[in-house]
């Protein structure tokens, strides 16, 4: 299985506005990788990201998930597709309870894995199971990143999508959250693909990672070819990393 | 009024010494405060002069009232509430609870004495003391049934906070028949009984059954999905006057028309629900008022087929299931069919016995969509547009469907409004309505069937005893018309609910989604301004 393109990102420019945020974006990732994305504040990872789920829409280029063209879909759509995401920030349901909100994330389809994929979630995160009653805006920072990534799994995703998960968590969390993804891409082949400004914790996870700057990306490699890189190390590792 | 004093002249200052002092200041910013508003009065006289007319009575009093209540608050008040934290050094127990104290076995007996004999004396009152000292016995009466009432309450309160819900419907199950019941004992024949019970059952029973309906409609649009919708009156209107309208023109029968009612109301939604799907919070606001509005000024200006400001009339009554009429002039009236005296009491007992179905099949649906993916969906849309997006929500349908169902409760509520007045005007569907509807919600507690039925009760069923509280004119003269005074009292119930419980009546939202057990969420769990 291993080896086929899963996503893939042709030429993708996307625009707010006037205001071009992605310039022709080439990104590819394969069945049961994690691949990270880093790069400084406005780069456009986060959009790269939005772009994915058709929100904002990408005005060229194609994006291809597991051979299907998506590129136009209705955002509801892609995320039936099983591609699922954990939001920049979170965005959990601050009044509903954690158990109401792995409920929102299991996609109706396969509603007959739901016990067993809430057991799985908490078995990754067992955390959560201790707070399965309290409300999401109640949890911490941490509680609510392990959270926002259980959501996603409840819809069995072929791939997940991560957008900053370590973003304003202590290092410790930080730690414990890259190793659930870690367990989850080695247990159950899960392909990941993970957008992040720590720059050294995620590409030490990464299989392949790429370097994007002002709305382009301008390096790729494997994870150890770009902890190694010179130029990667001068602009996001040294005296950075955390 | 917090008045800032330096420590150490707090710490020398006995709480009268402080009370005093304190009483002076609020006193001197009333007196600030209100010289102008009270003090002075402004008028016309014949010439059309300005009249200056001052009233330093009316401030003195004020003021004087504002400088004792602040007295009696620093004096007794803050003592007293801080005595209520300070645990025995004995026992090591918190005092009794203010309402322990105020719920005693002795005081019980008394306001059962008290009633039982001012009961008995019922007649006889006016004699005894003149109608003066009567209506205020009155008062006293009312006010020791009120009490031995609250009291059983309070004895029972942990069985009723229980089993609410179940207590709640059986009691308004049994409302009519208890009315009848007691106003024919009280009035010494059946007859006296049914026509007593009109201005119960009608002006109190299905009053607020009514706007229980439309709040928990709106509940739907505000409370669940978390669209705010100021027009939601609009809705009322499209089913009133869709009962209206085809009721006379075409002599259709209610139970046909209610459904069709519901459904145009819903069609009406999805129309509103189109160009708002875009918008949130106070935009979205903006437009649904405006919707409001168009809905109204249409039904004003389309002479031809609204008859305008004028309304519709003769709307005909709804019908027992089509087996019993309620109008006196038919074969099949109910009153001859069953062989009884005619009344017109049988009629409202039947509507509210209908609009009471209405309210339960609001609640039951409102109920079973929370569990299902719709209403999760809508709950999710409330708290987080985007995440639901991205977790494969279609947000164009949800927001929709919200729409449509709060609407059609709203038709539904419309086509019996049209049944029980017997004449709809634009006058019925202005924006203070949909601001009552929404004050009802909001008061309630977003999302709490309980809590909102609660509200409606105080809300409308208070504006009503407004209505009863003849004593007040013997305290304020006879022009005092407490009904012009409501909407003080709204705004004032209002900003109190708010500063005290700013989650409404009941906060909590019960969790739809459990693992093993039932555990309840405490809105206390959270911080406000969520949702």
């Amino acid at each position: 299985m291993a080896g086929t393109t899963l996503l893939d990102i042709r030429g993708v420019q996307t625009y707010y506005g006037n205001i071009r945020a992605l310039n022709g974006v080439d990104v590819t990732v394969k069945q049961g990788e994690i691949v990270a994305l880093i790069g400084a504040n406005g780069a456009g990872k986060s959009t790269l990201m939005m772009t994915i789920f058709g929100a904002p829409r990408a005005r060229a280029g194609t994006i291809t998930f597991a051979g299907t063209d998506i590129t136009q879909l209705p955002t509801h759509e892609i995320a039936r597709m099983r591609i699922a995401q954990s939001p920049e920030g979170r965005r959990i349901f601050p009044r509903m309870t954690v158990m109401e909100n792995l409920q929102m994330g299991a996609s109706l389809d396969n509603l007959e894995h739901y016990d067993e994929d809430v057991e799985k979630v908490f078995t990754l995160f067992p955390r959560l199971k201790e707070r399965i009653a309290q409300r999401g805006g109640t949890l911490s920072g941490g509680e609510q990143q392990m959270l926002s990534i259980g959501r996603a799994l409840m819809a069995r995703p072929k791939l997940l999508l991560l957008d900053e998960p370590s973003l304003g968590l202590a290092p410790l969390i930080v730690k414990q959250i890259f190793d659930a993804i870690r367990e989850l891409n080695r247990t159950q082949g899960l392909t990941v693909f993970l957008v992040e400004q720590n720059a050294f914790g995620a590409l030490k996870l990464a299989t392949r990672g790429y370097v994007m700057v002002n709305g382009n990306v301008t390096m790729s490699g494997t994870g150890k070819e770009l902890l190694a890189n010179p130029e990667v190390r001068a602009a996001y590792l040294e005296g950075g990393h955390h | 009024m917090a008045v800032t004093v330096s420590p150490e002249r707090d710490v020398i200052a006995t709480p009268v010494q402080r009370a005093v002092r304190e009483a002076f200041y609020a006193g001197a910013i009333a007196l600030g405060l209100f010289v102008l508003f009270i003090g002075l009065k402004t008028g016309q006289n014949i010439s059309n002069e300005l009249v200056l007319t001052t009233r330093w009575g009316l401030l003195a009093a004020v003021v004087i009232a504002t400088a004792v209540g602040r007295f009696l608050y620093v004096a007794y008040g803050q003592p007293f509430l801080a005595s209520q934290k300070i645990a025995d050094v004995a026992t090591g127990l918190l005092p009794d609870s203010v309402a322990m104290r105020f719920f005693r076995l002795p005081y019980f007996i008394a306001a059962l004495v008290i009633a039982a004999l001012l009961l008995v004396l019922a007649s006889s009152l006016d004699g005894l003391l003149g109608p003066g000292l009567a209506g205020y016995a009155r008062f006293v009466r009312a006010l020791a049934i009120i009490y031995a009432l609250a009291s059983v309450l309070f004895y029972f309160r942990a069985f009723i906070h229980a089993h609410f819900s179940a207590l709640g419907i059986a009691a308004l199950a049994l409302y009519p028949i208890i009315v009848v019941v007691s106003l024919a004992l009280y009035g010494g024949s059946i007859a006296a009984g049914f026509q007593g019970s009109l201005k119960w059952v009608d002006n109190f029973g299905i009053q607020i059954l009514i706007y229980v309906m439309l709040a928990w409609g709106l509940n739907i649009v505000v409370g669940l999905a978390g669209l705010l919708d100021l027009g939601y009156v609009a809705f009322y209107a499209v089913g009133a006057y869709a009962y209206a309208l085809l009721g006379t023109q075409y002599g259709l029968s209610f139970w046909i028309l209610l459904p069709a009612a519901g459904a145009m109301a819903a069609f009406w939604g999805v129309l509103l629900g189109f160009p708002v799907l875009r918008l949130r919070g106070d935009y979205l606001a903006i437009v649904t008022l405006a919707f409001g509005e168009i809905i109204r000024l249409v039904l004003i200006n389309w002479r031809e087929v609204t008859n305008g400001s004028a309304g519709i009339s003769g709307i005909p009554k709804v019908t027992f299931f089509g087996l019993m009429t309620f109008n006196v002039s038919d074969p099949n009236y109910i009153a001859k069919v069953l062989n009884i005296a005619t009344s017109s009491a049988y009629y409202k007992i039947f509507l509210y016995y209908l609009i009471l179905g209405l309210c339960l099949l609001t609640a039951f649906v409102t109920v079973r969509l929370r569990r299902m993916p719709v209403g999760r969906a809508w709950e999710a849309l409330r708290e987080d547009e985007i995440a639901c997006r991205s977790l494969g929500i279609n947000t164009t349908t949800t927001k929709l469907t919200a729409f449509a169902t709060g609407a059609m409760f709203g038709g539904f509520a419309g086509s019996f409004f049209a049944a029980r007045q017997g004449f709809v005007s634009p006058e019925s569907f202005v924006f203070l309505e949909s601001a009552i509807i929404l004050a009802i919600v909001v008061l309630g507690g977003m999302g709490s069937l309980v809590g909102i039925a609660v509200a409606a009760l105080v809300m409308i069923g208070g504006t009503e005893v407004l209505r009863e509280l003849d004593f007040l004119k013997q305290v304020f003269g006879p022009d005092f018309t407490p009904e012009l005074y409501r909407m003080l009292l709204f705004g004032m119930a209002m900003v109190i609910v708010m500063l005290w419980k700013p989650r409404g009546f009941v906060g909590s939202r019960e969790p739809t989604a459990f693992l093993k057990e039932r555990r309840a969420v405490s809105g206390s769990f959270t911080k406000e301004g969520h949702g």
